[in-house]
Protein backbone atom coordinates (compact mmCIF):
# COMPACT_ATOMS: atom_id res chain seq x y z
CA UNK A 1 0.00 0.00 0.00
CA UNK A 2 2.77 2.13 1.14
CA UNK A 3 5.92 1.35 -0.78
CA UNK A 4 9.64 4.10 -0.26
CA UNK A 5 12.55 3.05 -2.08
CA UNK A 6 16.00 4.98 -0.96
CA UNK A 7 14.07 8.07 -0.03
CA UNK A 8 16.64 10.80 0.74
CA UNK A 9 16.17 14.02 2.09
CA UNK A 10 18.30 16.60 2.68
CA UNK A 11 18.37 20.57 3.88
CA UNK A 12 20.91 21.88 2.45
CA UNK A 13 23.96 19.93 3.69
CA UNK A 14 22.05 18.05 6.41
CA UNK A 15 20.88 14.98 5.65
CA UNK A 16 17.31 14.61 7.20
CA UNK A 17 16.43 11.16 6.01
CA UNK A 18 19.33 8.96 4.27
CA UNK A 19 18.27 6.22 2.21
CA UNK A 20 15.17 4.51 3.56
CA UNK A 21 13.58 1.83 1.70
CA UNK A 22 10.37 -0.20 3.32
CA UNK A 23 6.89 -1.20 2.45
CA UNK A 24 3.35 -1.29 4.29
CA UNK A 25 1.12 -3.75 3.81
CA UNK A 26 -2.95 -3.16 3.48
CA UNK A 27 -4.61 -2.92 6.89
CA UNK A 28 -1.04 -3.35 8.50
CA UNK A 29 0.11 -0.79 11.56
CA UNK A 30 3.35 0.10 11.31
CA UNK A 31 4.63 2.43 14.17
CA UNK A 32 7.46 4.75 13.35
CA UNK A 33 9.76 5.09 16.48
CA UNK A 34 12.55 7.42 17.41
CA UNK A 35 13.87 9.83 19.28
CA UNK A 36 12.73 13.45 18.47
CA UNK A 37 14.77 14.88 15.48
CA UNK A 38 15.23 11.14 14.58
CA UNK A 39 13.81 12.16 10.88
CA UNK A 40 9.82 10.53 11.46
CA UNK A 41 8.36 13.79 10.39
CA UNK A 42 10.42 14.54 7.41
CA UNK A 43 9.35 11.10 6.14
CA UNK A 44 5.64 11.46 6.94
CA UNK A 45 5.72 14.85 5.53
CA UNK A 46 7.25 13.13 1.75
CA UNK A 47 4.69 10.36 2.00
CA UNK A 48 2.07 12.38 2.30
CA UNK A 49 3.56 14.63 -0.95
CA UNK A 50 4.19 18.05 0.99
CA UNK A 51 7.66 17.60 0.74
CA UNK A 52 8.99 16.20 -1.98
CA UNK A 53 12.31 13.55 -1.48
CA UNK A 54 15.82 14.62 -2.77
CA UNK A 55 16.36 11.33 -3.96
CA UNK A 56 14.22 8.00 -4.66
CA UNK A 57 10.68 7.41 -4.73
CA UNK A 58 7.54 6.99 -3.15
CA UNK A 59 4.18 5.02 -4.19
CA UNK A 60 1.26 5.13 -2.21
CA UNK A 61 -2.06 2.49 -3.34
CA UNK A 62 0.43 2.49 -6.47
CA UNK A 63 0.58 6.21 -6.91
CA UNK A 64 3.55 8.21 -7.22
CA UNK A 65 3.72 11.01 -4.58
CA UNK A 66 5.59 13.36 -6.95
CA UNK A 67 4.48 12.76 -10.48
CA UNK A 68 0.93 11.63 -9.45
CA UNK A 69 0.73 13.77 -6.53
CA UNK A 70 -3.14 14.25 -7.41
CA UNK A 71 -4.47 10.97 -7.06
CA UNK A 72 -1.88 10.11 -4.29
CA UNK A 73 -3.22 12.18 -1.76
CA UNK A 74 -6.77 11.44 -2.08
CA UNK A 75 -6.15 8.01 -0.91
CA UNK A 76 -4.34 9.73 2.47
CA UNK A 77 -5.63 10.53 5.26
CA UNK A 78 -3.20 13.03 7.39
CA UNK A 79 -2.35 14.23 11.00
CA UNK A 80 0.23 17.03 11.18
CA UNK A 81 2.14 16.57 14.72
CA UNK A 82 0.80 20.29 15.04
CA UNK A 83 -2.31 19.40 14.42
CA UNK A 84 -3.55 22.33 12.27
CA UNK A 85 -7.21 23.25 12.37
CA UNK A 86 -8.70 27.30 11.34
CA UNK A 87 -9.92 28.32 14.61
CA UNK A 88 -12.30 30.57 13.32
CA UNK A 89 -14.78 27.72 12.13
CA UNK A 90 -16.97 25.80 14.13
CA UNK A 91 -15.95 21.96 13.90
CA UNK A 92 -18.84 21.08 11.75
CA UNK A 93 -17.93 23.84 9.25
CA UNK A 94 -14.09 23.10 9.05
CA UNK A 95 -14.61 18.89 8.37
CA UNK A 96 -16.94 20.29 5.67
CA UNK A 97 -14.54 22.27 4.17
CA UNK A 98 -11.96 19.77 4.60
CA UNK A 99 -14.49 17.25 2.72
CA UNK A 100 -15.27 19.67 -0.30
CA UNK A 101 -11.51 20.27 -0.91
CA UNK A 102 -10.77 16.60 -0.82
CA UNK A 103 -13.18 16.44 -3.86
CA UNK A 104 -16.32 14.57 -1.42
CA UNK A 105 -19.84 15.14 -2.88
CA UNK A 106 -22.02 16.82 -0.52
CA UNK A 107 -24.31 14.50 0.56
CA UNK A 108 -21.66 11.82 0.99
CA UNK A 109 -19.38 15.06 3.57
CA UNK A 110 -23.13 15.18 5.43
CA UNK A 111 -23.57 11.88 6.38
CA UNK A 112 -19.81 11.49 6.65
CA UNK A 113 -19.50 14.16 9.04
CA UNK A 114 -21.77 12.61 11.07
CA UNK A 115 -20.19 9.10 11.83
CA UNK A 116 -16.85 11.00 12.03
CA UNK A 117 -18.77 12.98 14.74
CA UNK A 118 -19.46 9.72 16.08
CA UNK A 119 -16.49 7.68 15.96
CA UNK A 120 -14.82 10.66 17.60
CA UNK A 121 -17.08 11.34 20.26
CA UNK A 122 -17.34 15.06 19.54
CA UNK A 123 -21.13 15.23 19.48
CA UNK A 124 -21.24 17.72 22.30
CA UNK A 125 -18.71 20.18 20.07
CA UNK A 126 -19.98 20.41 16.96
CA UNK A 127 -21.46 23.52 16.68
CA UNK A 128 -18.65 24.96 19.15
CA UNK A 129 -15.71 27.17 17.43
CA UNK A 130 -12.53 25.31 17.32
CA UNK A 131 -10.37 27.88 19.30
CA UNK A 132 -12.54 26.86 22.23
CA UNK A 133 -11.67 23.30 22.51
CA UNK A 134 -9.22 22.21 24.84
CA UNK A 135 -5.91 20.52 23.38
CA UNK A 136 -7.75 16.77 23.56
CA UNK A 137 -10.85 17.85 21.57
CA UNK A 138 -8.91 19.50 18.81
CA UNK A 139 -6.36 16.22 18.59
CA UNK A 140 -10.25 14.65 18.28
CA UNK A 141 -10.87 17.29 15.31
CA UNK A 142 -7.55 16.21 13.61
CA UNK A 143 -8.38 12.77 13.50
CA UNK A 144 -11.87 13.38 12.19
CA UNK A 145 -10.83 14.90 9.17
CA UNK A 146 -8.13 12.87 8.62
CA UNK A 147 -10.87 9.72 8.55
CA UNK A 148 -13.53 11.82 6.92
CA UNK A 149 -13.21 10.74 3.35
CA UNK A 150 -12.65 7.05 4.65
CA UNK A 151 -8.48 7.23 3.00
CA UNK A 152 -6.76 4.04 2.45
CA UNK A 153 -3.94 5.29 4.08
CA UNK A 154 -3.31 6.98 7.89
CA UNK A 155 -0.37 9.00 8.25
CA UNK A 156 -0.28 10.15 12.01
CA UNK A 157 2.40 11.95 13.43
CA UNK A 158 3.03 11.79 17.36
CA UNK A 159 -0.94 11.67 17.47
CA UNK A 160 -1.20 11.37 21.82
CA UNK A 161 1.80 13.85 22.07
CA UNK A 162 0.67 16.63 24.98
CA UNK A 163 -2.65 15.33 25.47
CA UNK A 164 -4.04 14.19 29.44
CA UNK A 165 -3.11 10.82 30.07
CA UNK A 166 -7.26 9.95 30.10
CA UNK A 167 -7.13 11.32 26.41
CA UNK A 168 -3.64 9.55 25.29
CA UNK A 169 -6.03 6.15 26.58
CA UNK A 170 -8.53 6.82 24.20
CA UNK A 171 -6.84 8.27 21.54
CA UNK A 172 -5.01 4.73 21.19
CA UNK A 173 -8.31 3.27 21.64
CA UNK A 174 -9.48 5.31 18.35
CA UNK A 175 -6.46 4.41 16.37
CA UNK A 176 -6.48 0.59 17.43
CA UNK A 177 -10.78 0.35 16.03
CA UNK A 178 -9.50 1.88 13.05
CA UNK A 179 -6.85 -0.62 11.68
CA UNK A 180 -8.10 -2.90 9.46
CA UNK A 181 -10.32 -0.64 7.32
CA UNK A 182 -6.82 2.10 7.34
CA UNK A 183 -3.23 1.36 6.38
CA UNK A 184 -2.11 3.34 9.14
CA UNK A 185 1.69 4.58 10.02
CA UNK A 186 1.95 6.35 13.28
CA UNK A 187 5.16 7.56 14.52
CA UNK A 188 5.69 7.94 18.45
CA UNK A 189 9.05 8.46 20.83
CA UNK A 190 7.19 6.26 23.32
CA UNK A 191 7.93 2.91 23.30
CA UNK A 192 5.04 1.03 24.98
CA UNK A 193 3.14 3.20 22.07
CA UNK A 194 4.46 0.76 19.59
CA UNK A 195 3.66 -2.41 21.10
CA UNK A 196 0.22 -1.38 21.99
CA UNK A 197 -0.89 -0.15 18.88
CA UNK A 198 1.70 -1.93 15.64
CA UNK A 199 2.21 -4.98 14.31
CA UNK A 200 5.42 -3.87 13.17
CA UNK A 201 8.13 -1.27 14.35
CA UNK A 202 10.65 0.36 12.57
CA UNK A 203 13.21 2.76 14.53
CA UNK A 204 14.57 5.76 13.07
CA UNK A 205 17.82 7.21 14.28
CA UNK A 206 19.64 10.35 12.72
CA UNK A 207 17.50 9.75 9.25
CA UNK A 208 18.45 6.05 9.16
CA UNK A 209 16.99 2.41 9.41
CA UNK A 210 18.18 1.09 12.83
CA UNK A 211 15.80 -1.89 12.76
CA UNK A 212 12.46 -3.24 11.05
CA UNK A 213 10.54 -5.66 13.39
CA UNK A 214 7.84 -6.97 15.09
CA UNK A 215 7.73 -5.13 18.82
CA UNK A 216 7.82 -8.27 20.12
CA UNK A 217 10.50 -10.13 18.02
CA UNK A 218 12.86 -6.23 18.77
CA UNK A 219 12.49 -7.20 22.50
CA UNK A 220 14.26 -10.39 21.90
CA UNK A 221 17.03 -9.02 20.03
CA UNK A 222 17.12 -6.32 22.56
CA UNK A 223 19.51 -8.43 24.36
CA UNK A 224 21.31 -7.36 21.39
CA UNK A 225 25.09 -6.53 20.99
CA UNK A 226 27.48 -3.63 20.73
CA UNK A 227 29.21 -2.95 17.53
CA UNK A 228 32.55 -2.21 16.61
CA UNK A 229 34.63 -0.54 13.72
CA UNK A 230 37.82 -2.03 13.27
CA UNK A 231 40.42 -1.02 10.62
CA UNK A 232 43.50 -2.64 10.41
CA UNK A 233 46.25 -4.05 7.85
CA UNK A 234 45.72 -8.19 8.12
CA UNK A 235 45.72 -11.21 5.92
CA UNK A 236 41.54 -11.05 5.83
CA UNK A 237 40.39 -15.05 6.46
CA UNK A 238 43.00 -15.19 9.36
CA UNK A 239 41.88 -11.77 10.97
CA UNK A 240 38.48 -12.64 11.12
CA UNK A 241 38.75 -16.57 12.55
CA UNK A 242 40.76 -15.58 15.22
CA UNK A 243 38.76 -12.00 15.86
CA UNK A 244 35.55 -14.85 16.17
CA UNK A 245 37.24 -16.58 18.22
CA UNK A 246 37.46 -14.10 20.95
CA UNK A 247 35.53 -14.64 24.25
CA UNK A 248 32.32 -11.78 24.02
CA UNK A 249 32.40 -11.66 20.20
CA UNK A 250 29.25 -12.52 18.82
CA UNK A 251 29.79 -11.92 15.08
CA UNK A 252 32.28 -10.55 12.37
CA UNK A 253 31.37 -8.92 9.21
CA UNK A 254 33.78 -7.68 6.75
CA UNK A 255 33.40 -4.58 4.84
CA UNK A 256 35.52 -3.47 2.91
CA UNK A 257 36.20 -5.62 -0.28
CA UNK A 258 38.10 -9.16 -0.89
CA UNK A 259 41.19 -7.37 -2.37
CA UNK A 260 41.35 -4.21 -0.38
CA UNK A 261 44.55 -3.59 1.35
CA UNK A 262 43.04 -2.57 4.49
CA UNK A 263 40.88 -5.11 6.05
CA UNK A 264 37.74 -3.50 7.90
CA UNK A 265 35.29 -4.89 10.11
CA UNK A 266 32.44 -4.85 12.01
CA UNK A 267 33.10 -7.24 15.67
CA UNK A 268 29.53 -7.35 17.10
CA UNK A 269 30.59 -8.03 20.95
CA UNK A 270 27.94 -9.44 23.84
CA UNK A 271 26.47 -6.11 25.55
CA UNK A 272 28.01 -4.35 27.81
CA UNK A 273 31.25 -6.62 27.64
CA UNK A 274 33.35 -3.81 26.56
CA UNK A 275 35.58 -5.71 24.25
CA UNK A 276 37.76 -2.86 22.43
CA UNK A 277 40.70 -3.27 24.61
CA UNK A 278 41.06 -6.78 23.88
CA UNK A 279 40.78 -6.37 20.47
CA UNK A 280 43.83 -4.02 20.46
CA UNK A 281 46.04 -6.53 21.94
CA UNK A 282 44.80 -9.15 19.88
CA UNK A 283 45.69 -7.10 16.53
CA UNK A 284 49.05 -5.80 17.80
CA UNK A 285 50.35 -9.11 19.18
CA UNK A 286 49.67 -11.04 15.89
CA UNK A 287 52.29 -8.07 14.53
CA UNK A 288 49.29 -6.39 12.05
CA UNK A 289 48.95 -2.50 11.82
CA UNK A 290 45.78 -1.25 13.69
CA UNK A 291 44.45 1.65 12.04
CA UNK A 292 40.68 2.30 13.81
CA UNK A 293 39.36 1.23 16.40
CA UNK A 294 36.13 2.74 17.44
CA UNK A 295 32.57 1.94 18.74
CA UNK A 296 29.38 3.05 16.16
CA UNK A 297 27.09 5.07 17.23
CA UNK A 298 24.09 3.92 18.80
CA UNK A 299 23.49 0.61 19.43
CA UNK A 300 20.07 -0.70 19.03
CA UNK A 301 19.77 -0.72 23.07
CA UNK A 302 20.83 2.61 23.71
CA UNK A 303 18.15 4.21 21.17
CA UNK A 304 15.69 1.97 22.83
CA UNK A 305 17.14 3.06 26.42
CA UNK A 306 17.02 6.65 25.44
CA UNK A 307 13.23 5.82 24.16
CA UNK A 308 11.97 4.68 27.60
CA UNK A 309 13.95 7.09 29.19
CA UNK A 310 11.85 9.98 27.18
CA UNK A 311 8.35 8.06 28.24
CA UNK A 312 9.87 7.71 31.86
CA UNK A 313 10.10 11.55 31.78
CA UNK A 314 6.82 12.01 30.20
CA UNK A 315 4.71 9.65 32.99
CA UNK A 316 6.84 11.29 35.74
CA UNK B 1 -12.58 24.44 -10.29
CA UNK B 2 -14.92 23.44 -7.39
CA UNK B 3 -11.50 23.92 -4.93
CA UNK B 4 -10.95 27.04 -6.09
CA UNK B 5 -14.63 27.55 -5.44
CA UNK B 6 -14.61 25.89 -1.56
CA UNK B 7 -11.43 27.53 -1.18
CA UNK B 8 -12.52 31.55 -1.83
CA UNK B 9 -16.12 30.86 -0.43
CA UNK B 10 -14.20 30.04 2.72
CA UNK B 11 -12.47 32.98 2.74
CA UNK B 12 -14.79 34.88 1.82
CA UNK B 13 -17.04 33.84 4.95
CA UNK B 14 -13.82 34.27 7.00
CA UNK B 15 -13.88 37.55 5.75
CA UNK B 16 -17.23 38.74 7.03
CA UNK B 17 -16.51 36.55 10.73
CA UNK B 18 -13.56 38.71 11.39
CA UNK B 19 -13.51 42.65 11.81
CA UNK B 20 -10.46 43.14 9.48
CA UNK B 21 -12.57 43.67 6.71
CA UNK B 22 -15.12 45.93 8.45
CA UNK B 23 -12.55 47.83 9.97
CA UNK B 24 -10.68 48.87 6.66
CA UNK B 25 -13.59 49.16 4.78
CA UNK B 26 -15.34 51.71 6.75
CA UNK B 27 -11.51 53.45 7.01
CA UNK B 28 -10.99 53.46 3.46
CA UNK B 29 -14.96 55.11 2.89
CA UNK B 30 -14.87 57.44 5.64
CA UNK B 31 -11.17 58.71 4.06
CA UNK B 32 -12.48 58.65 0.17
CA UNK B 33 -15.37 60.37 1.68
CA UNK B 34 -13.87 63.24 3.07
CA UNK B 35 -12.25 63.89 0.09
CA UNK B 36 -14.97 63.37 -2.24
CA UNK B 37 -16.87 65.95 -0.01
CA UNK B 38 -13.85 68.37 -0.21
CA UNK B 39 -13.61 68.17 -4.08
CA UNK B 40 -16.89 68.80 -4.67
CA UNK B 41 -17.40 71.75 -2.51
CA UNK B 42 -14.58 74.10 -3.46
CA UNK B 43 -14.88 76.87 -5.50
CA UNK B 44 -15.61 75.82 -9.22
CA UNK B 45 -16.29 72.35 -8.50
CA UNK B 46 -17.18 70.17 -11.26
CA UNK B 47 -19.41 66.80 -11.06
CA UNK B 48 -16.80 64.28 -11.57
CA UNK B 49 -14.91 61.45 -9.31
CA UNK B 50 -11.31 62.63 -10.95
CA UNK B 51 -10.45 63.81 -7.05
CA UNK B 52 -12.12 61.09 -5.61
CA UNK B 53 -10.20 58.56 -8.09
CA UNK B 54 -6.79 59.76 -7.34
CA UNK B 55 -7.28 59.49 -3.25
CA UNK B 56 -8.89 55.90 -3.73
CA UNK B 57 -6.38 54.75 -6.00
CA UNK B 58 -3.97 55.73 -3.61
CA UNK B 59 -5.37 54.45 -0.38
CA UNK B 60 -5.85 51.18 -2.48
CA UNK B 61 -2.29 50.57 -1.78
CA UNK B 62 -2.63 50.54 2.01
CA UNK B 63 -5.48 48.70 1.77
CA UNK B 64 -5.10 45.83 -0.61
CA UNK B 65 -2.37 44.58 1.54
CA UNK B 66 -4.21 44.68 4.61
CA UNK B 67 -7.25 42.56 2.99
CA UNK B 68 -4.50 39.88 1.69
CA UNK B 69 -2.13 39.95 4.47
CA UNK B 70 -4.28 37.39 6.75
CA UNK B 71 -4.72 34.75 3.35
CA UNK B 72 -1.30 32.93 2.96
CA UNK B 73 0.05 34.01 6.45
CA UNK B 74 -2.69 32.56 8.42
CA UNK B 75 -1.69 29.13 7.03
CA UNK B 76 1.48 29.15 7.57
CA UNK B 77 1.57 30.47 11.12
CA UNK B 78 -1.50 27.80 12.04
CA UNK B 79 0.09 25.07 10.29
CA UNK B 80 -2.79 24.32 8.32
CA UNK B 81 -1.24 25.05 5.03
CA UNK B 82 0.45 21.40 5.09
CA UNK B 83 -3.25 20.28 4.95
CA UNK B 84 -3.74 22.17 2.36
CA UNK B 85 -1.37 21.44 0.64
CA UNK B 86 -1.56 17.66 1.01
CA UNK B 87 -5.12 17.76 0.16
CA UNK B 88 -5.79 16.80 -3.83
CA UNK B 89 -5.41 20.89 -4.60
CA UNK B 90 -3.53 22.28 -6.85
CA UNK B 91 -1.51 25.37 -5.67
CA UNK B 92 -2.96 27.37 -7.84
CA UNK B 93 -6.09 26.52 -7.31
CA UNK B 94 -5.39 27.49 -3.33
CA UNK B 95 -3.68 31.02 -4.92
CA UNK B 96 -6.67 31.65 -7.39
CA UNK B 97 -9.49 31.07 -4.67
CA UNK B 98 -7.80 32.89 -1.77
CA UNK B 99 -7.23 35.68 -4.69
CA UNK B 100 -10.71 35.73 -6.20
CA UNK B 101 -12.10 36.12 -2.61
CA UNK B 102 -10.12 39.32 -2.16
CA UNK B 103 -11.05 41.01 -5.52
CA UNK B 104 -14.72 40.19 -4.44
CA UNK B 105 -14.52 42.24 -1.23
CA UNK B 106 -12.51 45.16 -2.96
CA UNK B 107 -15.00 45.22 -5.53
CA UNK B 108 -18.06 45.15 -2.40
CA UNK B 109 -16.14 47.90 -0.63
CA UNK B 110 -15.73 50.06 -4.42
CA UNK B 111 -19.45 49.38 -5.28
CA UNK B 112 -20.17 51.08 -1.77
CA UNK B 113 -18.52 54.12 -3.30
CA UNK B 114 -21.00 53.78 -6.29
CA UNK B 115 -23.19 56.55 -3.28
CA UNK B 116 -21.02 59.33 -4.58
CA UNK B 117 -21.63 58.68 -8.07
CA UNK B 118 -25.39 58.60 -7.29
CA UNK B 119 -25.08 62.37 -5.72
CA UNK B 120 -23.46 63.31 -8.30
CA UNK B 121 -26.05 62.40 -11.20
CA UNK B 122 -28.68 63.55 -8.31
CA UNK B 123 -27.34 67.30 -7.91
CA UNK B 124 -25.29 67.61 -10.89
CA UNK B 125 -25.33 66.94 -14.81
CA UNK B 126 -21.95 64.88 -15.00
CA UNK B 127 -20.13 63.16 -18.07
CA UNK B 128 -21.03 59.64 -17.68
CA UNK B 129 -18.04 58.44 -20.16
CA UNK B 130 -15.07 59.43 -17.48
CA UNK B 131 -17.13 57.81 -14.36
CA UNK B 132 -17.09 54.58 -15.81
CA UNK B 133 -13.45 54.36 -17.21
CA UNK B 134 -12.08 55.63 -14.23
CA UNK B 135 -14.08 53.23 -11.92
CA UNK B 136 -12.38 50.25 -14.69
CA UNK B 137 -9.12 51.76 -13.77
CA UNK B 138 -10.01 51.52 -10.30
CA UNK B 139 -10.90 47.52 -10.74
CA UNK B 140 -8.04 46.91 -12.75
CA UNK B 141 -5.49 48.97 -10.62
CA UNK B 142 -7.05 46.98 -7.33
CA UNK B 143 -6.88 44.10 -8.75
CA UNK B 144 -3.27 44.06 -9.74
CA UNK B 145 -2.61 44.90 -6.14
CA UNK B 146 -4.14 42.35 -4.59
CA UNK B 147 -2.16 40.01 -6.28
CA UNK B 148 0.70 41.67 -4.92
CA UNK B 149 -0.21 41.91 -0.91
CA UNK B 150 -1.13 38.18 -1.95
CA UNK B 151 2.48 37.43 -2.89
CA UNK B 152 3.54 39.15 -0.26
CA UNK B 153 1.11 37.05 2.31
CA UNK B 154 2.94 33.96 0.68
CA UNK B 155 6.48 35.19 1.68
CA UNK B 156 5.85 34.71 5.60
CA UNK B 157 3.57 33.86 8.45
CA UNK B 158 3.96 37.04 10.09
CA UNK B 159 0.85 39.29 8.66
CA UNK B 160 2.27 42.75 10.16
CA UNK B 161 5.21 41.42 7.63
CA UNK B 162 2.96 40.41 4.54
CA UNK B 163 1.19 43.83 4.85
CA UNK B 164 4.27 45.56 5.20
CA UNK B 165 6.35 43.94 2.26
CA UNK B 166 3.18 44.49 0.37
CA UNK B 167 2.55 48.26 0.87
CA UNK B 168 6.46 48.44 0.11
CA UNK B 169 6.11 47.09 -3.06
CA UNK B 170 2.89 48.70 -4.19
CA UNK B 171 4.31 52.35 -3.29
CA UNK B 172 7.42 51.31 -5.34
CA UNK B 173 5.20 50.35 -8.07
CA UNK B 174 3.02 53.30 -7.62
CA UNK B 175 5.64 55.96 -7.49
CA UNK B 176 8.50 54.61 -9.63
CA UNK B 177 7.05 57.14 -12.01
CA UNK B 178 8.84 60.03 -9.85
CA UNK B 179 11.77 58.67 -10.88
CA UNK B 180 11.20 58.52 -14.28
CA UNK B 181 11.17 62.57 -14.28
CA UNK B 182 14.55 62.62 -13.14
CA UNK B 183 15.69 60.59 -16.01
CA UNK B 184 15.86 60.64 -19.56
CA UNK B 185 15.18 58.78 -23.02
CA UNK B 186 14.47 55.07 -22.86
CA UNK B 187 14.98 54.89 -19.21
CA UNK B 188 12.10 57.34 -18.34
CA UNK B 189 9.67 55.52 -21.13
CA UNK B 190 10.30 52.29 -19.25
CA UNK B 191 10.25 53.37 -15.55
CA UNK B 192 6.78 55.15 -16.91
CA UNK B 193 5.69 51.82 -18.63
CA UNK B 194 5.90 50.45 -14.91
CA UNK B 195 4.29 52.81 -12.96
CA UNK B 196 0.65 51.76 -11.71
CA UNK B 197 0.63 55.22 -11.18
CA UNK B 198 1.20 56.13 -14.62
CA UNK B 199 -1.16 54.08 -16.11
CA UNK B 200 -4.27 55.10 -14.09
CA UNK B 201 -4.19 58.47 -15.89
CA UNK B 202 -5.95 57.94 -19.10
CA UNK B 203 -8.60 55.83 -17.17
CA UNK B 204 -9.29 59.08 -15.15
CA UNK B 205 -9.65 61.20 -18.59
CA UNK B 206 -12.09 59.09 -20.01
CA UNK B 207 -9.85 56.79 -22.03
CA UNK B 208 -9.57 53.15 -22.39
CA UNK B 209 -6.29 51.94 -23.51
CA UNK B 210 -5.78 48.87 -24.15
CA UNK B 211 -2.07 48.94 -23.49
CA UNK B 212 -2.93 49.81 -19.78
CA UNK B 213 -5.48 47.30 -19.58
CA UNK B 214 -3.21 44.58 -20.52
CA UNK B 215 -0.37 46.20 -17.70
CA UNK B 216 -2.99 45.69 -14.81
CA UNK B 217 -4.01 42.46 -16.01
CA UNK B 218 -0.05 41.41 -16.64
CA UNK B 219 1.16 42.82 -12.95
CA UNK B 220 -2.06 40.82 -11.80
CA UNK B 221 -0.70 37.26 -13.02
CA UNK B 222 2.48 37.71 -12.77
CA UNK B 223 2.11 38.09 -9.24
CA UNK B 224 -0.36 35.23 -8.84
CA UNK B 225 2.04 33.23 -10.86
CA UNK B 226 5.09 33.95 -8.37
CA UNK B 227 3.11 33.81 -5.09
CA UNK B 228 2.08 29.97 -6.69
CA UNK B 229 6.04 29.75 -6.84
CA UNK B 230 6.54 30.72 -3.56
CA UNK B 231 4.12 28.42 -2.13
CA UNK B 232 6.12 25.53 -3.80
CA UNK B 233 9.27 26.49 -2.40
CA UNK B 234 7.69 26.44 1.46
CA UNK B 235 7.32 22.26 0.51
CA UNK B 236 11.41 22.42 0.05
CA UNK B 237 11.63 24.10 3.15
Amino acid sequence: MIELENVTKNFGDFPAVTDISFRVEPGEVLGFLGPNGAGKTTTMKIITGYMPPSSGRVTVAGFDVVSESLTARRHIGYLPETVPLYTDMTVEEYLGFMGTIRGMPRDRIRSRIGDVIDVCRLEEYQSSHISKLSKGFRQRVGIAQAILHEPDVLILDEPTIGIDPIQVVETRQLIKNLAGDHTVIVSTHILPEVSMLCQRVIIIHEGEIVAVDAPENLSTRLRGSERIELEMRAPRDEATRIIESLEDVTGVTAVSPREAEVLSIYVDAVAGSDTRAELASTVVSRGWDLLTLRSTGMTLEEIFLNLTMSEDLETA
Amino acid sequence: MKNTAAIAWKETKSYFTTPIAYIVSSMFLVLTGIFFVNDITAPFAEASVRGFINWASFFTLFLAPLLTMRLLSEEQKLGTLELLLTAPVRDWEVVVGKYLSALALYVVIMALTLYYVVLLYWFGDPDGGPIYSAYLGVFLHGAAALAVGLMASSLTGNQIVSAAVGTAVLLTLSFIDEVADLVSGVTQNVLLGFSMNNHLLDFRRGIIDTSSVAFYLSIAAVFLFLTVRFLETRRWR
